[in-house]
Parts: C-alpha cells; sequence; structure tokens
C-alpha cells in the first residue's frame, strides 16, 4: 500500500518536474563493477558486479538490455538495467573495448584490439555475423544516423575506416592524427569528429560532398597544462548541431566546441584523467567518468559549468544513460 | 648529355607518366651485427635468436596492414652477421635496394656503417647507446631509435631527486663501455644535483660466468666489497659489460637499494609494461613470436613504425624524402608511451620517455614530474641542443 502510494506520488513527481529522472549507468575499471546513478538527485542507488575489467558500456534503445565491455573476460556481458542480473554474454572477440549498437537496436558493432577486426554481432541470436578486417588496432566504433556506415578508429594505423554497413566492406579510409580513440556523427550526419589522442587533435570530416575529407583540425590550449597532456579522447554532440563536448584525458578539461565554427570556446574543470562523456536524453546534463579521481563530473550543458561531482567505483571508465 | 644520371631521370620521368597508378613499394632491412660473448649472468637474459628481429616483423605486419589501404607494399630483410661481415652485408643489401637499413650493433661498427653507406642510405640505429654517435660522432645519414646513455641515466637520477635519496655510490666495471656509462651517471648527478659519494670499480678478473653454488662466494664478496662506503642512500652500478650488477642487489653491506645496471633499471621497453594500450601491442608480439618483448624488439618496432609513418604521410618512400619528414615538425608518432615521440631535428635522436623497471613492475616513467623544459619535458632527458656538437644536422 505505501509503496504503491509512493509510486503513485513519484508518478505525479515526475510528471510535473522539469526532467526525468534516468539510470545513469558508470563501469569501473579497476573495482569490476556498474555503479548506478539517479540522474535527478544524483545519488548512487545500485553497485553490481559486471565481470573483469569492464570499459564500453551502451544500451538498447528500449532500454531493456544493458550491454558492457567485460574486457578481461573477452565477451560483451548483458544485463536487466532494472533488476542487474546477467541475462547472458555475447560473443565478442578477444579483449573487447569499445562497441556501438546499430540506432534500431541491432546488430552491434565491436572492436577487437588484438586482430584488427571489427565483429559484427546479433544482440537477438547472439551470433557473429561478420568480422571485418580493419586497421591496427581499432578502437572507436560510431554508426551514421541513418545506420548505413559503420566507422572504426585503428588507433596504429592512424584512419577512420569508413565502412558499409549492408556489404560490411570499407569504402573510404581518412587519415588521422596519431592513436585516434572516438568518433562521434553530428545528428544530421553532415559531419563525423575523430579525437587523436596522442597526436592531441580532433578532425572535423566533413561528409556532404562525395567522398569524406577532413574540413579542419581542432587544436587545444589551456595556460598552465602542458601540450603533451592535452589528449583527447571521448567526444559527444549536441543534437541541435550547437555544441561539440570533447573530454581531455590528462588535462582533466572537457572542451566545449562551438559546432557552427568548429572553434573551443572554453574548457571545463572535472576530475582526473576524463575519458567518457554521456548525455542524459534530453541533453540536459552531460556525466564525465573521471579515471582517476574515482568520480563523475555533471554538467549542465545549457549553462556550460559543472555543477556536482559523484564519487563512483574505482577508475570509473564508461557511461550510458538509460532512454525515456 | 653523357651523364648517366640525366638519362635515368628522363627515364624514370618517362616511367611515372607511363605508370601512374603504380603502388608504393618500400624496402626495408634489419642488419645485427653479432660479436661473440659469453652468457649472462643470469640464464633468463640469454638472447633469443631473433632478438630484434621479431619486434620489426611486427612493425612490419603494422605498416603492412596500413599500407594495404594506401597502396603501399612493405617488405622486411632480417640478416644477423659477425662484425667482420658487418661491411659486405650492408653492400649487399644497398646493391639489392635496399635504402632503409635499421642497425643493432655496436658504436664503432655503427659509426663505420654509416660512413660507408653514404646520403643515399637512411640507417636507423636500434641498438648503440654512444653519446659521441649523437654528438661529435653524428652522421647526417643516422637517425637513432634506442635512447642514448645520458638519457637513460637522466632518468634514474630524476628519479632519484624525485625520491629524494641524492647520495650515490656508483659501482662502475672495468671495461670501456662501463667508465662510459659512469661518466654519464656523473654528469647526471651534476645536472639535477644529486652527490656521487664515492665511486669504486669493480674489476672484471675474468672466468667462467657460469659455476655451480656461485652464489656462495657472491654472499661474500659482495658485501666486502661494498664495506666502508661514505653514507649514501642508493648504490647505482654502471655495468654495461654485464659481469657484476646483478649481484649487488641484497648483497651491500649497509642496506641499501640498487639502480642503474640491476635494480631499478631505465629501459625502452619491457615486456610487462600495459599503461597507454600498451597490453593489446604485447599480445600482439607474444601471439606473433611466443616470447616477451625485448628492448631490441620495441626499437626495431619504432624503426619500422618511424619508416611507415614518414611513407604514409609524405607519400614518398626514398630514404632522402623519409628522413626529411621524420625530422620535420610534422612527424609524430604514437608508441605505447603515453605521448607522441618526435625526433631532436639537431641530432636525429627519438624523444621518448624511459621506463624505470625492477624487472617485473613498471616503476616509473621518466621524465618525472616537475623537469620542464621550454621545449618539451622529453628534452631533460640526454644531451640538449645548446650544448651539442652535432651540427651535420644543420643545428
Amino acid at each position: 500500500m505505501l509503496r504503491s502510494a509512493v509510486a503513485l506520488l513519484s508518478a505525479v513527481l515526475m510528471f510535473a518536474g522539469p526532467a526525468e529522472a534516468n539510470k545513469v549507468f558508470v563501469t569501473n575499471e579497476r573495482s569490476n563493477n556498474v555503479t548506478v546513478l539517479d540522474s535527478q538527485s544524483w545519488e548512487v542507488i545500485a553497485t553490481f558486479p559486471a565481470g573483469n575489467r569492464p570499459r564500453g558500456i551502451t544500451i538498447s534503445p528500449d532500454g531493456k538490455e544493458l550491454y558492457v565491455c567485460a574486457s578481461d573476460d573477452d565477451t560483451v556481458r548483458v544485463f536487466d538495467p532494472e533488476t542487474y542480473k546477467e541475462l547472458h554474454t555475447l560473443p565478442s572477440g578477444p579483449d573487447p573495448e569499445l562497441f556501438a549498437l546499430d540506432p534500431s537496436g541491432n546488430p552491434l558493432y565491436v572492436a577487437n584490439e588484438d586482430d584488427n577486426l571489427v565483429t559484427v554481432v546479433d544482440v537477438k541470436t547472439r551470433q557473429v555475423l561478420a568480422e571485418i578486417p580493419v586497421g591496427v588496432e581499432p578502437e572507436g566504433v560510431a554508426v551514421s544516423p541513418d545506420a548505413k556506415t559503420i566507422i572504426n578508429t585503428s588507433e596504429t594505423t592512424n584512419m577512420a575506416h569508413f565502412i558499409n554497413a549492408s556489404t560490411y566492406e570499407i569504402v573510404h579510409n581518412v587519415r588521422v592524427d596519431q592513436r585516434p580513440r572516438y568518433a562521434e556523427f553530428t545528428a544530421d550526419g553532415k559531419k563525423l569528429y575523430v579525437s587523436s589522442e596522442i597526436g592531441g587533435t580532433v578532425s572535423v570530416i566533413d561528409l556532404t560532398a562525395s567522398e569524406p575529407a577532413i574540413a579542419k583540425k581542432i587544436g587545444f590550449a589551456v595556460p598552465g597544462i602542458l601540450p603533451e597532456w592535452l589528449q583527447p579522447v571521448g567526444v559527444k554532440a549536441t543534437k541541435d548541431g550547437s555544441r561539440v563536448f570533447v573530454a581531455l584525458g590528462p588535462a582533466n578539461r572537457v572542451a566545449v566546441i562551438d559546432a557552427a565554427k568548429d572553434e573551443v570556446l572554453d574548457y571545463l574543470l572535472v576530475g582526473q584523467r576524463v575519458w567518457q562523456m554521456a548525455f542524459t536524453p534530453d541533453e540536459e546534463f552531460l556525466i564525465t567518468t573521471n579515471g582517476n579521481s574515482n568520480d563523475v563530473s555533471v554538467i549542465d550543458v545549457k549553462e556550460e559549468t559543472v555543477i556536482r561531482s559523484v564519487q563512483v567505483g574505482e577508475q570509473p571508465w564508461g557511461v550510458v544513460v538509460a532512454p525515456n | 648529355m653523357s651523364d648517366p644520371r640525366l638519362a635515368l631521370a628522363v627515364f624514370c620521368a618517362a616511367m611515372l607518366v607511363a605508370l601512374p597508378l603504380r603502388a608504393m613499394e618500400v624496402k626495408a632491412a634489419v642488419l645485427r651485427i653479432d660479436r661473440v660473448v659469453g652468457p649472462p649472468i643470469s640464464r633468463l637474459d640469454a638472447p633469443p635468436a631473433d632478438l630484434g628481429f621479431a619486434g620489426a616483423m611486427l612493425g612490419n605486419e603494422d605498416n603492412r596492414t596500413t599500407g594495404a589501404f594506401t597502396d603501399t607494399d612493405y617488405t622486411l630483410r632480417t640478416q644477423a652477421v659477425a662484425p667482420d661481415k658487418a661491411a659486405a652485408a650492408l653492400d649487399t643489401l644497398k646493391a639489392e635496394g635496399f635504402g632503409l637499413i635499421t642497425v643493432i650493433a655496436e658504436g664503432d661498427i655503427l659509426k663505420a656503417l654509416s660512413d660507408r653507406a653514404g646520403a643515399e642510405v637512411l640507417l636507423l640505429n636500434a641498438g648503440a647507446r654512444d653519446e659521441t654517435l649523437r654528438d661529435v660522432d653524428c652522421r647526417a645519414n643516422v637517425l637513432h631509435v634506442s635512447p642514448s646513455r645520458s638519457m637513460l641515466s637522466d632518468s634514474v637520477i630524476q628519479f632519484l631527486m624525485w625520491k629524494k635519496w641524492p647520495r650515490i655510490l656508483l659501482i662502475r666495471g672495468s671495461h670501456p663501455e662501463d667508465t662510459l656509462l659512469a661518466e654519464n651517471y656523473r654528469k647526471s648527478a651534476a645536472k639535477f644535483g644529486a652527490t656521487i659519494v664515492e665511486e669504486r670499480e669493480f674489476v672484471d678478473t675474468g672466468g667462467a660466468r657460469r659455476t655451480d653454488t656461485g652464489h656462495v662466494m657472491v654472499q661474500k664478496q659482495i658485501p666486502v666489497f661494498t664495506q666502508d662506503a661514505e653514507d649514501y642512500d642508493v648504490i647505482i652500478a654502471a655495468d654495461e659489460a654485464g659481469v657484476f650488477a646483478p649481484y649487488l642487489p641484497y648483497h651491500s653491506w649497509d642496506p641499501r637499494p640498487v639502480a642503474g645496471s640491476a635494480g631499478l633499471r631505465p629501459v625502452s621497453w619491457h615486456a610487462a609494461q600495459e599503461a597507454w594500450g600498451a597490453t593489446q601491442f604485447q599480445r600482439r608480439f607474444e601471439k606473433l613470436t611466443g616470447r616477451g618483448m625485448r628492448e631490441e624488439d620495441y626499437q626495431t618496432w619504432l624503426a619500422m613504425r618511424v619508416i611507415g609513418e614518414a611513407v604514409m604521410q609524405s607519400g614518398k618512400t626514398d630514404p632522402a624524402s623519409v628522413r626529411a619528414y621524420a625530422l620535420s615538425a610534422d612527424f609524430e608518432l604514437a608508441a605505447f608511451k603515453g605521448q607522441k615521440l618526435t625526433f631532436r631535428p639537431w641530432n636525429g635522436q627519438l624523444r621518448q620517455p624511459i621506463l624505470l623497471t625492477d624487472g617485473r613492475v613498471t616503476v616509473s616513467v621518466s621524465p618525472q614530474d616537475g623537469y620542464l623544459h621550454q621545449n618539451s619535458p622529453l628534452d631533460t632527458l640526454g644531451i640538449d641542443a645548446p650544448e651539442t656538437a652535432c651540427h651535420v644536422f644543420g643545428g
């Protein structure tokens, strides 16, 4: 009786409130678990074991399945986002680190660093559909908004590979700076951002012509920080196409970029060794994982300020927010 | 008009016009000069037959994978010869069209090879650590991917200063290379404010290194050898010849840590390194060879990757273009050390962080925090531009 009253009250509050509360899932690479936060209260609401060395994390569009790269288990673990119980595993190849889900929720594209392959996994049948040979040490994976192109960045070949999502063939290769880590499309599919951790740049690739071409390379400079430590990793673009946020690793900053001009507007101080990021569904907040300070920072996207940090497990790596 | 070079140029130009879409071809070689040496003190350190070659093979594989996307074909030749066959081996490689040659050899041999090779060949030094090769005896046709002795000694002293262990008992061996290494430790100590409170020489009296129950003698000899030293914080062993340093830890008269040629060692690489994405790199190497990666392998891998990056970025395969791109401000290489590696354009030395290892884990990585430089913190390791005697690079 009491519980249903609380549930009813919560439902009313949620309806009235400015934003829905969503679950935020953070993988903790060292403590081998996932921390669950509430995106309204920013309280830790649960912690559950997630296999050995959990890193990349994503969730199905319907919010029913949570996918975690358990790197040292050489598998992708699938969890129920409500009960936190492991449902099953997916074949991933050795040492999965990052992956991307097709916008429809199937298939899953997994980068296998050891074998220079991108593995395509059907999340329903749990079968490997294809293995696509790419450059040395594939890392970042992205799927275009129209789901027709898969991007993979290879860290030692230093390219963004453009893969046709129906034939699984590489159609273009774009050279970028050293150690490309992450690829992010704009919502309109007209631009692709690729971060180069060691090169210290973000390449802006124009996709409007017949061949993709680098339109600009964005560099970074923060007074008092050695240029060597400005190492771009995670990249997130807002849906309205106005802003791009870039996590700068050991510089402990997130760069705010004006996406119209592709120029840096500001640097936000977050926790130590900032790695990956995720928006809440309404893009009110951006959450960053800070691997060396064992916390996440919460950025108010509109105000472009850090509003708080929340302690999570040891060495947080990846983050995803449940859909509405 | 009978100039054969002009005729060749015209011929090449004709070929280029005729075959505009021909794939690029890169021919790289590794030449290892093996001197006959006795077994190392620890049999764990015995060199594998493919030392250095295996690293180059991995680098070549990496280049080939990338080359598949850029229509560039890479071939690799590996060869080990005795010192008296070094010159002939170089001549043969040159004659067969290998213009990018990575060399693992001692300093005097590398110097002789670089003088013989001529300007049309680019040598990549993946072995010799001699300071003079990067200084008074530097050659314009040599790039050094292996760190110099002073980069290694500086990296140790920086760490000791960070630890506030500035008082050093320096123990050097009696071989010429030990003398050179000891000299570098003296210079590094002066550079960073450490004090060599006393220096002792461990004379190599020859004899077999492998004897039954040898440890009984060691346990008696080393305490006596290290007795009555001035107050010190740490022993530094300068034993490049590999005669005594591994015997120092636990046997010194005073309970003090050991660094240098034993204990905490400065290395370009070791098989336990995992930071900065190195785990996948180590696994790829282990899959290829069935063993852990050694310094020589990392250095030859670096040499292949320098070639691969320069070719991919410049679109040219000839040694002069590879050299020019490698020394340009555009060159940068990710090599699992947390920051990009670049060349010092004034002497052809690859800048790189140095790992400090106890043999099992990475204890620290130099340069240490707080050692700053107007150009790059990496330039706090080794000879810097203002003090160089190398001028053939136009510096």
